[in-house]
């Protein structure tokens, strides 16, 4: 067998590490603040049903912050292993970026997650809840940072070049980059409809099951509000977030709209094939003037198209097209689903009714949904700045390390076995969860609940 | 301010820092990855309160390595491009384990009965992978990262030593959080692997000089090698003390039962320092010094700024979070 090409198995390694860590924060993130308001709930109304909701969502959350965290450090390692050329030409920008997430968030959310997590008997109410809101923050920070230099990579500025090294200029310029905003709070509301799906999606199962506690039902009620909350104005804010991109990565537009010639009346295509070696799409089926008129708020508006992103030579300076299009399509496609599915769950439950069975199922159907749209949306994003790792400044093919392809492909190989297993054992855990219900978790007196130790020899205290 | 000069002083202020949380993280996530190790020596009901006296703390114990290596990557990026690029298939490795050992805290308690056992040993397992290849990076580094076969068999010899020494230090952890049968298990197994980490901490301490004429001449000349003979004269003390108190433990109203620990704390700590006398100025041992590999200093300064800011604060609340979970470990529980 010829020897694969380090480039190309660098690249598949950090995809695959990158998209195997996303999941677990895309929950964390979220399911955090909704804890947080179920603590909240509790303290207010004290009702038990806001409690056992918690105590069966935070196993849950546990289980998902540790993947996160495993896979996190793994992350940590492979930015200089991968890509040293990215650390020696914009260290000086990415470090202090990566620092002030490990200082402000890291430590915060590790910390206090002993606490919010065991510390339920043994801190008083108040201090529970501050540890349950100080490990949601920390998430929420963390996210920050990262999307901050995310965001850098695509849109830069805030800096000078000095032989080949990027110096910092302007610490505000280079944090409130032109995309930052938008890609933060696309995130963060992709995060929200994740966990909401992923709520609704496991109560929706518990119900079919038989468990109709008026937790399931609270739960299944906060998902899909929320879910139908978030989900117009996560379009709003994609669609100011694309406009941004048209504005700083046409590129990267042209070939989510699958949009060769820069010209107006550009169709809206609901599907193509995309060619790029006949450099046109087979089989288009599109809206007319569709996308001129999301892009430009005109029919005859000017839409960038991908022709104009060849260099003299024939050099292709724009990215691969199909992914970026299809891409685009599946997680817009299921953001239309989504919308539809959580408006109708909210309209059926309506005044206290319960949900139709075929829903139900829909909604189990959807419980993953909002990682396949996120994963979607993320490889958009990263295969639509190729061939630049940082737009401009560096591409891609010049940070790679000087790893031997052996090395890469072994581990890549070993790694992605142990994603595989992991992944299988967490969804198995979360449908083990799930048919167990907060039956053989309930505190037995609800007095006690969130304050004061308990009795030493406890025969429920085991290992949970 | 004037005639600071930042330039050289920035470098070995991150060196300080980048040493301070690798010490703290061997420490911490020593002992719970010692502890990690220690399971397989011990009943089903022993490993539930085992696992759950670290519980609440190795997530924040493993942040420390994610700093350690924040600052390398961030600070001396050309450093942590060569060191982490020859220690590829060992980190790796440790990542792995590492991997295979934080999601088992969480599926443990939570699987079907029948598959706890697996993930106790996915526990085990991954506490002995990380322990045993980060012995091994230890090996291959203080030999300037020198990877001929000779240089891998010390590195497998450090691999061993650095793996009783965390089991010693979670031995000692035990000692300090838990209580009756379990505790004086603890003490048995402290005295087992003291003895191993005494070898391979005085094997280490002869080798590094062997293996460099620089390092040899750093210590054996006058004055300093009466200035650093404390050093080792306090390592072996503690050695000789902890081996005859581990002899007679446990004491009476489980007087001094946090002793053991600390003394097995203040042992690694002599040892670091000396190995960071040996090697400094160098990060990558013989090849690169802390000023060549080092970033930007604007860079840098804006870290240090928010370092030593948040660094307060994170020492602080780590302390609650010790104070909350003080005294010895229950059987944890969400609610
Ligand atoms: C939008 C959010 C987001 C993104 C894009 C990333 N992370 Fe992440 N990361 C988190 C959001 C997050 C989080 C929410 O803060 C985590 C997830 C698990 C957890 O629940 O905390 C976390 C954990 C986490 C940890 C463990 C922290 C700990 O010990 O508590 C490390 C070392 C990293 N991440 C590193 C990275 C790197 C190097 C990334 C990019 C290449 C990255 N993460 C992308
Ligand atoms: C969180 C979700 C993310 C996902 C799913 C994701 C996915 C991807 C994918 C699929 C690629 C490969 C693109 C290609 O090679 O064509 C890539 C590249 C890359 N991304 Fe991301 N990314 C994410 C976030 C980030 C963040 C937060 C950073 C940095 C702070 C980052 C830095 C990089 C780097 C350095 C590359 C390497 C260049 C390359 O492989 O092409 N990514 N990412
Ligand atoms: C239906 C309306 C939606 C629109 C118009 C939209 C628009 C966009 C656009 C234009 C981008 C690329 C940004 C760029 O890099 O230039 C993007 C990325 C992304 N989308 Fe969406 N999106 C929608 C729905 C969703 C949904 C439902 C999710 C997940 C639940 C999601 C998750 C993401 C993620 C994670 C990214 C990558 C990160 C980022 O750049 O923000 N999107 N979206």
């Amino acid at each position: 067998m010829s020897e694969l090409d380090p480039f190309i198995l660098a690249r598949i390694q950090f995809a695959a590490n990158i998209s195997f860590h996303i999941l677990f924060p895309t929950i964390t993130i979220a399911l955090g603040w909704v804890l947080f308001y179920l603590r909240v709930q509790y303290n207010r109304t004290n009702e038990m049903k806001w409690m056992d909701i918690y105590h069966f969502w935070v196993k849950i959350f546990a289980l998902s912050f540790g993947m996160g965290v495993v896979s996190g450090i793994t992350m940590s390692f492979q930015f200089g292993t991968n890509w040293p050329g990215f650390m020696e030409s914009v260290g000086n920008i990415a470090g202090p970026l990566l620092a002030y997430e490990v200082l402000t968030a890291f430590f915060l959310e590790a910390v206090f997650l002993g606490i919010m997590l065991f510390g339920f008997r043994k801190v008083s109410a108040r201090v529970h809840t501050l540890a349950t809101f100080l490990v949601t923050f920390g998430t929420t920070v963390s996210a920050f940072w990262i999307i901050v230099l995310n965001s850098w990579m695509h849109t830069p500025q805030g800096f000078e070049v000095r032989e080949g090294v990027a110096y910092a200029t302007d610490w505000f310029a280079i944090v409130f980059n032109p995309s930052m905003p938008y890609r933060l709070l696309h995130m963060l509301l992709a995060s929200g409809l994740t966990v909401s799906f992923l709520i609704a999606g496991v109560s929706a199962f518990r119900w079919l099951i038989g468990q109709h506690t008026d937790a399931v039902k609270s739960a299944l009620r906060l998902g899909t509000v929320v879910a139908a909350v978030l989900m117009p104005v996560q379009i709003f804010v994609g669609d100011l977030h694309g406009l941004n991109t048209l504005e700083h990565q046409p590129a990267k537009i042209a070939a989510m709209e699958g949009n060769w010639e820069t010209q107006g009346n550009v169709p809206l295509l609901l599907f193509a094939l995309p060619d790029e070696d006949a450099r046109k799409n087979h089989f288009e089926i599109g809206i007319p003037s569709g996308a001129s008129l999301i892009l430009k708020h005109e029919a005859s508006g000017i839409v960038p198209g991908l022709n104009d992103f060849v260099g003299e030579n024939g050099e292709i300076l724009h990215p691969p097209v199909s992914a970026v299009f299809f891409g685009f399509r599946l997680m817009v496609g299921i953001g239309m689903l989504m919308l539809a599915v959580s408006w109708l769950s909210v309209w059926q439950m309506r005044k206290g009714r319960d949900l139709k069975p075929l829903l139900a199922v829909g909604l189990v159907g959807m419980t993953f949904s909002g990682w396949v749209a996120t994963l979607a949306g993320w490889y958009v994003t990263e295969i639509g700045r190729q061939p630049w790792l940082v737009t401009g400044v560096l591409s891609t093919r010049d940070a790679v390390g000087p790893i031997g392809s052996g090395m890469v492909a072994s581990t890549l190989v070993a790694y992605l076995v142990v994603y595989v297993l992991l992944l299988a054992a967490y969804i198995g855990v979360i449908i083990h969860l799930a048919r167990k219900g907060d039956s053989a978790e309930k505190p037995r007196d609800a007095a006690r609940v969130g304050g004061g130790p308990l009795p030493a020899v406890d025969p429920v205290m085991k290992a949970e | 301010m004037e005639n600071i000069d930042w330039d050289s002083l920035l470098p070995v202020v991150f060196a300080g820092l980048m040493g301070l949380s690798i010490l703290i993280y061997v420490v911490l996530d020593g002992y719970d990855l010692g502890v990690g190790v220690l399971t397989a020596f011990a009943a089903d009901d022993e490993k539930d309160r085992m696992i759950a006296s670290i519980g609440p703390f190795w997530d924040a114990n493993e942040t420390w390595l994610v700093l350690a290596v924040g600052l390398l990557l961030v600070a001396f990026p050309a450093a942590h491009g060569v060191i982490l690029t020859t220690l590829y298939i060992p980190v790796s490795i440790m990542l792995i384990g590492l991997i295979f050992r934080g999601v088992a805290f969480e599926f443990r308690a939570k699987v079907r009965p029948e598959r706890k056992r697996l993930w106790n040993l996915s526990f085990f397992c991954g506490s002995l992978v990380t322990a045993l290849s980060q012995g091994y990076m230890l090996g291959i580094y203080v030999l300037g990262l020198d990877t001929s076969w000779l240089a891998v068999l010390f590195g497998v010899g450090v691999a061993l030593a650095l793996t009783a020494t965390y089991a010693f230090l979670g031995a000692a952890w035990l000692i300090f959080k838990t209580e009756a049968d379990l505790q004086r298990k603890a003490v048995t197994w402290a005295r087992r692997t003291l003895a191993i980490m005494a070898l391979g901490m005085g094997t280490i301490s002869i080798v590094t000089p062997m293996a460099s004429d620089r390092i040899f001449s750093k210590w054996f000349s006058v004055p300093e090698i009466i200035l650093l003979a404390p050093l080792p004269l306090v390592a072996g003390g503690l050695f000789v003390a902890l081996w005859f108190m581990l002899a007679k433990m446990p004491f009476a109203k489980d007087r001094f039962s946090w002793a053991p620990l600390v003394m097995g704390a203040g042992a690694m700590i002599t040892g670091f320092a000396g190995l960071a006398y040996s090697f400094y100025p160098y990060v990558v041992p013989e090849r690169l010094t802390i000023y060549e590999s080092a970033s930007a200093t604007e860079s840098l300064g804006i870290i240090l700024v928010g370092t030593l800011f948040v660094l307060p604060i994170i020492l602080g609340y780590t302390i609650f979070a010790y104070t909350v979970f003080r005294g010895k470990a229950t059987a944890l529980t969400y609610n």
